[in-house]
């Protein structure tokens, strides 16, 4: 790829589709941020796919100028496997939500991550069925009332990040639909990783789910309520960065202390031990983990798929010589 | 029709040369069966008789030692003369232990050739069998020709100098055997010892144990005082067309026509697949083939591998995928999101007895109504079937050259038996093949991903990668316009009427329909599809030698159908269509055509039997006689 790529901007990456998610849907944010991040991602636009499931957040692609494939419910990474298996070249990217990803496709989502497919996953959680009217998901929190479970849902909730880490995944990540800049950062980094990268994006659902994500988000109290993680940098957050987060060695569990505690963690991205009990942290006692959770260089299913063919090919194969393999007789 | 069966009439090894015979070998799943009558196959085809195989073994991978559920089976039919079927009756059974007694004793000829491990015979296998007594010692084996032999301490004394031990001395056992099968027909030793050298180059000693015993076994039969009727038969080569051939197997034949298909197609080809019985075998060979445009998948599951195979096909290579039936149900949504985005794509069915788990190492054909109509909405998709091992080849090419001419699903059905099942194959020339090479789309100015071929209606094939051709579909209806999501009533019934017509168009594609054996009209047309061609033929080849008119039609392409199917059939006075299943093809048959057909089902686990076929055919014709 000598060529200089034509600059593109933001217009270039929108379809001539109208888009078609409620008002004030948490959707409009990822896709302007995503959109306006494309260009800077420096790839030719016809590599780049997105695919997609079924739910809200599966739309997507018919929003983006790219080529896209809208598929059925849950299989989004399987086909996306396909894609890339058939040529490498292209940039993959799967748009998934919390029931498209983690409950029809939950099972997809584990061998993806854990083969290590080189795609970006981009999850929208917002703890809600929405394009059904309002179920509870899989994210859901116990007690959450829905047509449903009029009494209150009492399936206990998976944690997105925490079950990726489990499945083997390489780029852990979480991010919130109304920050710009850091879903751009996030995905800027998850995009450059070799493998699968799975982000997950707290997306509010201002229908059947709205201000299920309200303490991260607002303004007000969001940094009391969420920390972000840097790589290198210790691990605290609160208005006046008054908090951290130590593990206790006894216990083995975290805990809050002050900032200033000898003890506070330092953030390393490649510490899965810590991911893990990242991942999981959420409120009132922990505030939510953003940022890259977890990161580990592993080889690409794709990368060693085209090596094992480069091996095979290094002979090509003749199907005149494969007919007559073997033994072969001769009737005159 | 109720299913009989009569006896053929065959002169069973009552003179030195016999114009056709069916062995079957019989034993322990470890006994090694499968690769005796592998071997025994090779000899016989080397020798220049005409053959069909069938193995037929447990779904169990270690059954207990001596259990009637363990026993493993290799039939084998060869001749003189054209040989379709593994054979109805055997001529000869070479049993390992009681076990494969009792379950295959029923199928020989009465004065057939029984031959058994004496040594086997142990009062501990005996009871595992479930024998009160001894039937080597009670006279019940009176009506065959016996050979008895101590297999066991033959096989021990031949290999002794090897210092194997008892047990792996033991398991020489087969070699023995075929030895002195190998003998008794007059069969040559050289491939099989060669084949034994290379299947154990790692471990000489064992390869030279084996030859030993395999020796020793030819040469007991030379040198032993036999019962009296005991000898060489000479079986006549057959004739058959000039030509190199090999043995083939319907799987490899299949996975073989899938890389002819995409060398003729001039594209990649990505094999996605789950394991599953009796169907895994196609994915294992094409893993062995990516020396060819071939990439092979091990997805998580049945969906996922029908996805990652759409996932190819968007991408612009050919998906492929393949199971049995119980995972083709699991794939119906995939398929369905392939017919409505007019993607192409193969789907492999490898039948087997159902439904659920059913018979998973055991032949049907209860999917063709899946396969025509087993998915949600109108979605029509072209079915077609192979109808012999060699067929498999062919028909995968034909699968390729469909679903990318007119960017469509195409299931292609096969079965249990045909995959494993394994025929003299005549090696095509690969320079006659017509090259039928993909045109992806490329032209930018006027681009819209719903643009089609106005004579085969197939959509454009623009594939990722292509500048300006960035486009998106999905399984939301798509407008005929544009493409893009249409909620239009009038542009969903255009739409479905498209699809309709794609398939049924594809009829202007495929060969007329003709009799493959009898002429194009007359008393009784026997029709069948699939892997129960073999049998069909050569029932309806009995039928008329005696003089009867009958004729055989067998139908590869099941949707859409020839377009003169329908005015052949109503040139007969009556229509019988053998199945094995309970009457699908019939019933197809009967709606479309409205035609009185008569159903002839089996639905065993097991093939038709050419007696049970021509029962049928006389039961027909006599019914026929006495109407008019």
């Amino acid at each position: 790829m000598n060529q200089a790529l034509p600059k593109l901007t933001i217009k270039d990456y929108a379809s001539d589709q109208e888009v078609r998610w409620c008002p004030g849907c948490g959707d409009y944010a990822i896709l302007k941020t995503i959109q306006k991040l494309m260009p800077e991602l420096e790839q030719p636009r016809e590599n780049q796919v997105f695919i997609s499931g079924i739910g809200c957040s599966s739309r997507f692609p018919y929003y983006m100028n790219t080529f896209g494939f809208h598929t059925i419910h849950g299989r989004a990474p399987a086909i996306a496997s396909g894609v890339k298996l058939a040529n490498p070249e292209l940039d993959v990217w799967v748009i998934t939500g919390d029931g498209d990803g983690f409950s029809i496709g939950g099972n997809h989502m584990l061998h993806v991550l854990r083969r290590n497919v080189d795609l970006q996953i981009l999850l929208f959680n917002n703890e809600i069925y929405g394009l059904t009217k309002g179920q509870y998901s899989p994210t859901s929190q116990t007690g959450t009332r829905s047509p449903s479970s009029p009494t209150g849902s009492i399936d206990f909730p998976l944690s997105p990040c925490e079950v990726a880490i489990g499945s083997g995944g390489t780029f852990i990540a979480r991010t919130i639909d109304t920050e710009a800049k850091h879903v751009s950062a996030v995905v800027t980094r998850g995009h450059a990783h070799s493998g699968a990268s799975f982000i997950e994006i707290l997306q509010n659902c201002p229908i059947y789910n709205d201000g299920v994500f309200d303490q991260v988000k607002d303004k007000k109290i969001a940094a009391d309520f969420k920390v972000e993680l840097v790589h290198g940098e210790p691990i605290v957050f609160g208005k006046e960065r008054e908090q951290g987060i130590r593990l206790n060695h006894n216990t083995l569990k975290l805990e809050l202390v002050d900032a200033d505690h000898d003890d506070v963690l330092v953030h390393d991205e490649t510490n899965k031990v810590l991911a893990t009990m990242l991942a999981t942290m959420r409120g009132p006692d922990f505030p939510v983990a953003v940022g890259v959770i977890y990161r580990e260089e592993k080889a690409s299913y794709v990368d060693e798929s085209q090596q094992q063919l480069i091996t095979a090919r290094a002979a090509k194969g003749s199907l005149k010589e494969l007919l007559h393999s073997g033994h072969t007789w001769e009737v005159e | 029709m109720e299913l009989a069966e009569e006896k053929l009439d065959e002169h069973h090894l009552d003179e030195k040369e016999v114009v056709d015979v069916v062995v079957r070998f019989a034993g322990d799943s470890g006994d090694g069966m499968q690769l005796t009558g592998s071997n025994f196959t090779e000899a016989t085809a080397l020798y220049g008789n005409d053959l069909s195989t069938f193995p037929d073994f447990p779904a169990e991978i270690r059954a207990p030692v001596g259990a009637t559920f363990g026993v493993s089976a290799f039939q084998i039919y060869f001749g003189a003369e054209d040989v379709t079927t593994a054979g109805d009756a055997l001529d000869v059974l070479v049993t390992m232990n009681p076990a494969a007694l009792t379950t295959n004793i029923a199928n020989l000829v009465e004065g057939g050739l029984l031959i058994v491990d004496r040594g086997a015979f142990t009062a501990k296998n005996l009871t595992k069998a479930k024998y009160q007594e001894n039937p080597l010692e009670d006279g019940s084996l009176d009506k065959y020709r016996v050979l008895d032999i101590d297999i066991s301490k033959q096989v021990l004394a031949a290999v002794d100098e090897f210092n194997l031990g008892h047990k792996a001395g033991l398991r020489c056992k087969n070699m023995w055997t075929l030895g002195l099968v190998l003998w008794l027909f007059d069969r040559d030793r050289t491939a099989t010892i060669e084949s034994l050298k290379t299947k154990f180059a790692s471990k000489p000693e064992i390869a030279c144990a084996n030859i030993a015993a395999l020796n020793a076994g030819h040469a007991y039969g030379e040198t032993a005082e036999l019962p009296a009727g005991i000898h060489v038969y000479k079986v006549p080569k057959a004739k058959v067309i000039p030509g190199t051939y090999r043995n083939m197997t319907g799987a490899n034949a299949l996975a073989w026509g899938l890389i002819a298909g995409s060398e003729l197609a001039n594209i990649d080809l990505l094999f996605a697949s789950y394991p599953i019985t009796p169907a895994s075998s196609l994915l294992h060979e094409l893993a062995a083939r990516r020396e060819f445009n071939i990439n092979t998948f091990q997805a998580e599951d049945e969906i996922a591998a029908v996805c990652a195979a759409i996932g190819a096909s968007f991408a612009g290579t050919l998906g492929v995928t393949s199971s049995a039936g119980p995972g083709i149900a699991l794939k119906a949504e995939g398929i369905a999101l392939a017919v409505a985005t007019e993607l192409p794509l193969v789907i492999v069915n490898t039948q087997r007895g159902g439904p659920s788990t059913g018979l998973p190492t055991k032949t049907e054909q209860s999917d063709l109504s899946m396969s025509l109509y087993g998915r949600h909405g109108d979605t029509p998709m072209p079915v077609i079937a192979s109808s012999t091992p060699g067929d498999c080849f062919d028909v995968a090419i034909e699968a390729v050259r469909i679903a990318t001419k007119y960017m469509t699903p195409v299931m292609l059905l096969s079965d249990g038996y045909l995959a494993n099942a394994s025929e003299p194959w005549k090696i095509p020339d690969v320079a006659s093949f017509s090259p039928f090479p993909v045109q992806h789309h490329s032209e930018v100015e006027g681009f819209k991903p719903s643009l089609r071929n106005q004579e085969t209606l197939a959509r454009v094939w623009a594939k990722p990668g292509t500048a300006g051709l960035e486009h998106r579909v999905g399984g939301i209806e798509r407008s005929y316009d544009t493409g893009d999501i249409s909620y239009d009533p009038d542009n969903h019934q255009k739409m479905t009427d498209l699809r309709q017509a794609k398939v049924e168009g594809i009829a202007n594609d495929i060969p007329l329909q003709e009799a493959c054996l009898g002429d194009a009209s007359g008393k009784l047309a026997v029709v069948g599809w699939g892997s129960t061609f073999g049998a069909i033929h050569q029932a309806v080849k009995r039928a008329r030698a005696e003089g009867l008119d009958v004729s055989h039609i067998h139908v590869r392409y099941l949707s859409p159908l020839p377009r003169n199917l329908g005015e052949l059939l109503n040139s007969f006075d009556s229509v019988l269509v053998p199945e094995m299943n309970t009457g699908q093809f019939v019933q197809l048959i009967r709606s479309k055509y409205l035609i009185d057909a008569e159903a002839l089902n089996k639905v065993a686990g097991q093939p038709f039997k050419i007696g049970e076929i021509l029962a049928a055919i006389h039961r027909k014709i006599a019914e026929i006689g006495s109407k008019s």
